[in-house]
C-alpha cells in the first residue's frame, strides 16, 4: 500500500518538520543571530524576544494567508473573467443573481436555509437542554441527541433516504402514510418548495445536539438565586424558563445561532447527495459545484456571493471578540 | 433546580415523555440504517426494516417438472417446487414455507397452500406448505411443466453478506484506507502549527497582536468555497495538482482558524503565576511552551483533534476538489456519494452498509471521547 506508506511518511515529515522548524529557528535566533552573551547581551535578548513571536506565528500565518486570505482576492478577480479566466466579463455573473434564474433560486433557497435551520436547531436544542437537565437519565438522552454530530453529511443523507424513500416498504414516511390509508407513496423530495424543508430537517437533526450541549452548560451556569427568587415570587415553570432563564443565556444563544448560520452556508453535501440540486432545491454551495469544472469565473462569483452573505456575521464576530479582549 | 424552593414540579412526567419522544425521533433513522445493513436486498424491498424481526412474505414463480406418470386417465406430476431452478433462485438460503399459490401472474396467491386448485379442463394442482406439489392433467404435459406462482414466508434473516461485499468487492476497503490517509496527517499537523501560534497570541507581547486575533476570528467565518477555485489553480501551477499532499495542506489551512482560536482561548486561561515563575527561573519561551503549556493544554488539544478528525473524516467537498477522481484515491464519502448512490441507487442493503462502515469510526471516536469534545465546544463558545 504505497498510499499508506506515503501517509506515514508525510506524518513523520510533517510533524518532524514542524518540530524541527520551531526548535531550530529558536536555536538559531538565540545562539547565532542574537546571542545572549558578549557586549550586547541585554539588547540581544530583547531583540530576540521581539522576533520570537513571529517565529511561532509564521507557519500558521502562512497557511492562513495562502488558503484563506489570498483566495478572497483570487476569487474576486476570477469572478470578473470568463470560463477559462481569459476574457473579461465584468459584472455579468453578478447580474445573473438578479435575473430570476437558477442563481436567484439558489440564493433564495439559501436564505431559507439560513433563516430556518439555525432557528429550529437552536430552539429544539434549548428545549432539549432544559428538559434533559432535570432527568436522572438526562446525560444518556443528551448523548443520543448529540450523536449525529459525529456522522458525516453524506452518511446522514443516506440515513434519511431510508426515511424519505418513495416506497412504503423502505421509507418511514410513506409507511406511515400507507398505514393511515393513503394508496400511493409520494416522493417528499419532489414536492415543490417544501422539499427544501425536508432537506433542512437533516441538518437540523445534526446540529441540534451541538446547540443542546452548549445551551445546557449555559443553563447550568445561571446563578441559583435568581431562580429561587422567581419561584418565591410565584413564577410558574413557563415564566421561569422564558422570563428568567432565557434572558440570562441570551448571549450564548446568539453565539450558537451564528455558529450554525455559518455552518449552513458551507453545507453542500446534503443537497448534493439527496437531490443533486434538482426539483428546485439548489443552494449556493451546491450550485457552485455544478460550475466548478465548467466555468471558474461563474463558480468564483457564486463563492463571492456566499462570502458576502456571511459578512455581517463576520463583522459581528470580530466586534464581539474585540470587546471581550478589552 | 426547580425544587430548591420546595415546590415539586407537576411537569415531571411530561418532561420524561417529551424527552423519550425526542430521543426516539433522533435515534430511529440511524437504527433504520443499522438494521437495513444486515438485511438482504430482497428482504429490504419486501418489508420495512421495522418489520425485520418478523417473517417476510416473498412472491416467487417456478415451473413444475414435466415427467408425468400415468395413473388411469390422468397424467400425474409430483415433486417439490424448490427443485425447480427458477423457484429456488428466489430463496438462496433454502426453501421456506409456502403460504399460497396460483397459476396466473395477476393473482399469484389465489389458493391457500395445501388446498387443491381446479385449473379447469380436469386439471388440478395441489401445493403443500413444504413445497411438494401434485399436478394432475388429462393430457400428456410433454416437456413443459405447469407454471406455478407462490408466496413463501421467509423467516427473518440477518446476514453479513452486505459487509462482505462492501469490504471486499466494492473498493470500499481502498476508500477506507484513503480516508485514513487523508485524516491522520490532516489532524496532527494543524495541531502543532496552531499550538505555537496560539501560545504566541496568548502569552507573548508584540505589536499587532490584537489585530491578528481579530483576523483569526474573522477567518473563522470565511467560507471555504472561496478557496476552491484559486487554490486548485495554484496547486496545479506549482505542481502539486490533485493529490494527497494538496488535501493535507488544504485541511491544515481550513482547520487552522478554529484551532488557533480554541487553543488561544484555553491557553489564556492558564494560571499566570506558573508561567511567570518559569520565566523567572530562566526558561526560554520554547522550553516554557514544550514543558509547561503543552501538557497543561492537553484537554484543549484533545478537543480540537477530535473536531478536526471528525471534520476531515466526514468531509466531501474538499476531497472532491483536491483529490483526483480516479478510483484509487477516492475517500469513502466521495465513494458513497458519487459511485454507490449513482450506480447502485436501488441497492439499499449495500448503501446502508457502506454508510454504516463510513460512520462507524467517527461514532466510536465520538462516544469514547465525548467528554473532551464537550469541553472543547464550551471553551470555544461560552465565557
Amino acid at each position: 500500500m504505497p498510499v499508506v506508506l506515503q501517509g506515514i511518511l508525510t506524518i513523520l515529515i510533517g510533524v518532524g518538520g514542524c518540530i524541527a522548524y520551531f526548535y531550530f529557528s529558536n536555536l538559531v535566533l538565540d545562539k547565532v543571530i542574537f546571542p545572549a552573551k558578549g557586549e550586547n547581551a541585554g539588547r540581544n535578548i530583547n531583540r530576540a524576544n521581539q522576533v520570537r513571536p513571529w517565529l511561532f506565528l509564521f507557519p500558521a500565518i502562512f497557511v492562513l494567508g495562502l488558503y484563506l486570505v489570498y483566495p478572497v482576492v483570487g476569487s474576486l478577480i476570477r469572478s470578473f473573467y470568463g470560463r477559462d479566466g481569459q476574457e473579461f466579463v465584468g459584472l455579468t455573473y453578478y447580474a445573473l443573481l438578479f435575473s430570476g434564474g437558477d442563481f436567484t433560486r439558489a440564493f433564495l433557497n439559501n436564505l431559507l436555509w439560513v433563516l430556518f435551520v439555525p432557528a429550529a436547531s437552536t430552539f429544539i436544542g434549548l428545549v432539549a437542554a432544559q428538559l434533559t437537565d432535570k432527568l436522572s437519565w438526562g446525560n444518556l438522552a443528551k448523548s443520543l441527541i448529540f450523536m449525529p454530530m459525529a456522522i458525516s453529511f453524506v452518511g446522514a443523507s443516506l440515513i434519511w433516504k431510508f426515511v424519505y424513500a418513495n416506497d412504503a416498504e423502505i421509507g418511514l414516511i410513506n409507511a406511515i402514510r400507507a398505514s393511515l390509508g393513503f394508496e400511493n407513496p409520494i416522493d417528499v423530495l419532489q414536492i415543490p418548495f417544501w422539499n427544501n424543508f425536508f432537506l433542512m430537517v437533516i441538518l437540523i437533526w445534526i446540529q441540534t445536539g451541538f446547540a443542546m450541549v452548549i445551551l445546557s452548560a449555559a443553563l447550568r451556569g445561571i446563578p441559583e438565586e435568581t431562580i429561587e427568587a422567581a419561584i418565591l415570587d410565584g413564577a410558574n415553570p413557563w415564566q421561569l424558563f422564558f422570563k428568567i432563564k432565557v434572558p440570562q443565556i441570551m448571549s450564548t444563544i446568539v453565539v450558537v445561532w451564528t455558529t450554525i448560520t455559518i455552518l449552513v452556508l458551507k453545507v453542500f453535501d446534503i443537497v448534493y447527495t439527496m437531490t443533486g440540486g434538482n426539483f428546485g432545491t439548489e443552494i449556493l454551495p451546491s450550485y457552485m459545484m455544478d460550475y466548478f469544472v465548467t466555468s471558474k469565473g461563474y463558480a468564483s462569483a457564486i463563492a463571492i456571493v456566499i462570502m458576502i452573505t456571511v459578512l455581517p456575521v463576520m463583522i459581528w464576530n470580530i466586534r464581539q471578540a474585540r470587546r471581550e479582549m478589552r | 433546580m426547580d425544587n430548591i424552593a420546595g415546590t415539586k414540579s407537576s411537569l415531571t412526567w411530561a418532561t420524561h415523555i417529551s424527552v423519550v419522544f425526542l430521543v426516539v425521533i433522533w435515534l430511529v433513522p440511524t437504527i433504520g440504517l443499522f438494521v437495513s445493513s444486515f438485511r438482504e436486498r430482497d428482504q429490504i424491498s419486501a418489508s420495512g426494516w421495522w418489520e425485520a424481526p418478523f417473517p417476510v412474505e416473498l412472491t416467487a414463480r417456478g415451473r413444475t417438472a414435466s415427467t408425468a406418470e400415468q395413473e388411469g386417465d390422468l397424467f400425474v406430476v409430483t415433486g417439490n417446487i424448490y427443485d425447480d431452478e427458477e423457484a429456488a433462485s428466489y430463496f438462496p438460503d433454502g426453501g421456506s414455507d409456502v403460504v399460497a399459490f396460483g397459476t396466473r401472474g395477476v393473482n399469484p396467491t389465489e389458493f391457500e397452500a395445501g388446498t387443491t386448485a381446479d385449473l379447469g379442463d380436469g386439471e388440478t394442482l395441489t401445493v403443500n406448505a413444504d413445497g411438494t406439489y401434485r399436478w394432475e392433467t388429462p393430457e400428456d404435459p410433454g416437456d413443459r411443466g405447469q407454471r406455478v406462482y407462490f408466496a413463501a414466508e421467509s423467516p427473518p434473516e440477518f446476514t453479513l453478506a452486505n459487509y462482505r461485499q462492501v469490504l471486499t468487492a466494492d473498493n470500499m476497503d481502498r476508500a477506507f484506507i484513503n480516508t485514513l490517509t487523508v485524516t491522520v496527517p490532516a489532524t496532527i499537523i494543524p495541531i502543532l502549527v496552531a499550538a505555537f501560534a496560539a501560545y504566541a497570541l496568548a502569552w507573548m507581547d508584540f505589536p499587532g497582536r490584537g489585530l491578528l486575533i481579530a483576523l483569526v476570528v474573522g477567518l473563522l467565518v470565511v467560507p471555504l468555497q472561496l478557496a476552491l477555485v484559486p487554490m486548485l489553480d495554484l496547486h496545479n501551477r506549482i505542481g502539486i495538482g490533485q493529490s494527497f499532499m494538496g488535501i493535507w495542506f488544504a485541511h491544515t489551512a481550513f482547520g487552522m482558524p478554529l484551532a488557533v482560536y480554541l487553543l488561544r482561548n484555553y491557553m489564556v486561561g492558564l494560571p499566570r503565576d506558573i508561567i511567570e515563575s518559569a520565566k523567572v527561573d530562566g526558561a526560554t519561551d520554547f522550553q516554557l511552551f514544550v514543558k509547561i503549556i503543552l501538557p497543561l493544554s492537553l484537554p484543549a488539544l484533545a478537543a480540537f483533534s477530535i473536531f478536526q478528525f471528525l471534520w476531515t473524516w466526514n468531509d466531501l467537498l474538499v476531497a472532491k476538489v483536491f483529490l483526483p477522481s480516479d478510483d484509487a484515491s477516492k475517500v469513502m464519502t466521495v465513494k458513497i456519494a458519487d459511485d454507490l448512490l449513482g450506480s447502485r441507487g436501488g441497492d439499499w442493503g449495500i448503501l446502508a452498509t457502506a454508510a454504516f462502515v463510513s460512520i462507524a469510526v467517527p461514532l466510536i471516536v465520538f462516544f469514547s471521547m465525548q467528554r473532551f469534545l464537550v469541553r472543547g465546544l464550551l471553551a470555544g463558545s461560552v465565557k
